[in-house]
């Protein structure tokens, strides 16, 4: 799977792109999220706080009870500020 | 309908020329433009960086703009966000809806620059000599948009 962050968030993991092997159990949005968290301090401090994180599977908005594959692209990124 | 999504500038009226050239159906034009404000209570903003989300920015600025055209009646539709560097006073994005009537064309614009702000994944990094920020979103934004949900 491919797992983009963008802004801030990519800010307080370091990077922008990584490519991860997804455990068996992780099959919604919110099991990857919780995942990630526990893969470094950097994914807990980008990823800890709900309301400052959106999900877009592979490029639409997502929900943490959506599902997720291993072919998927899926973004982190806070709220959004353009216009 | 069109939506491009560049670093470049823009050019306003011929963009408004180019949507209405020879479509004499079209009695309304609304043009949104909106620009880079130098904000107040800072030391000033001497540069913004928009950051976007390739691929995911087009698909959903024509996400809303399909939305906009099964609401209203309109002839044409166009918007043009920018991303990159750049200075207050500089143009970011243009909103054009072209109606037969000058209702719809008000609404749709409206409408578009509401939800293209809570939905396409920009997000403004704000800097100056001594520091640098990201814009955080607004809730006012949040209440602008949720008044077109049904």
């Amino acid at each position: 799977m491919r797992v983009l962050y963008f802004a801030l968030l990519r800010e307080r993991v370091g990077m922008a792109e990584e490519t991860v092997a997804l455990p068996e159990n992780v099959r919604t949005v919110a099991d990857l999220i919780a995942w990630l968290r526990s893969r470094s301090p950097q994914h807990e401090a980008a990823l800890a706080d709900p309301t400052m994180v959106r999900v877009a599977v592979n490029q639409d908005y997502a929900q943490p009870g959506d599902a997720v594959q291993p072919g998927d692209e899926v973004a982190f990124f806070p709220p959004v500020t353009g216009g | 309908m069109t939506v491009r999504v560049q670093r470049e500038d823009f050019d306003t009226a011929a963009e408004l020329d180019r949507l209405t050239a020879g479509n004499t159906q079209v009695g309304a034009a609304v043009t949104f433009t909106g620009l880079v404000r130098d904000f107040a209570g800072s030391a000033g903003v001497r540069r913004m960086t928009l950051e976007h989300y390739p691929g995911m920015t087009q698909r959903q600025l024509e996400a809303i703009v399909v939305e906009a055209q099964q609401r209203w009646p309109l002839d044409g539709c166009l918007v043009i966000h920018r991303y990159g560097e750049l200075a207050p006073g500089d143009r970011i994005v243009l909103v054009i809806t072209t109606s037969a009537h000058r209702q719809a064309a008000f609404e749709a614009s409206a409408f578009l620059v509401d939800w293209l702000k809570t939905r396409a994944p920009f997000w403004k990094l704000e800097e100056n000599d001594s520091e640098r920020r990201w814009v955080e979103a607004k809730a006012s934004d949040d209440e602008a948009a949720a008044r077109w949900r049904r």
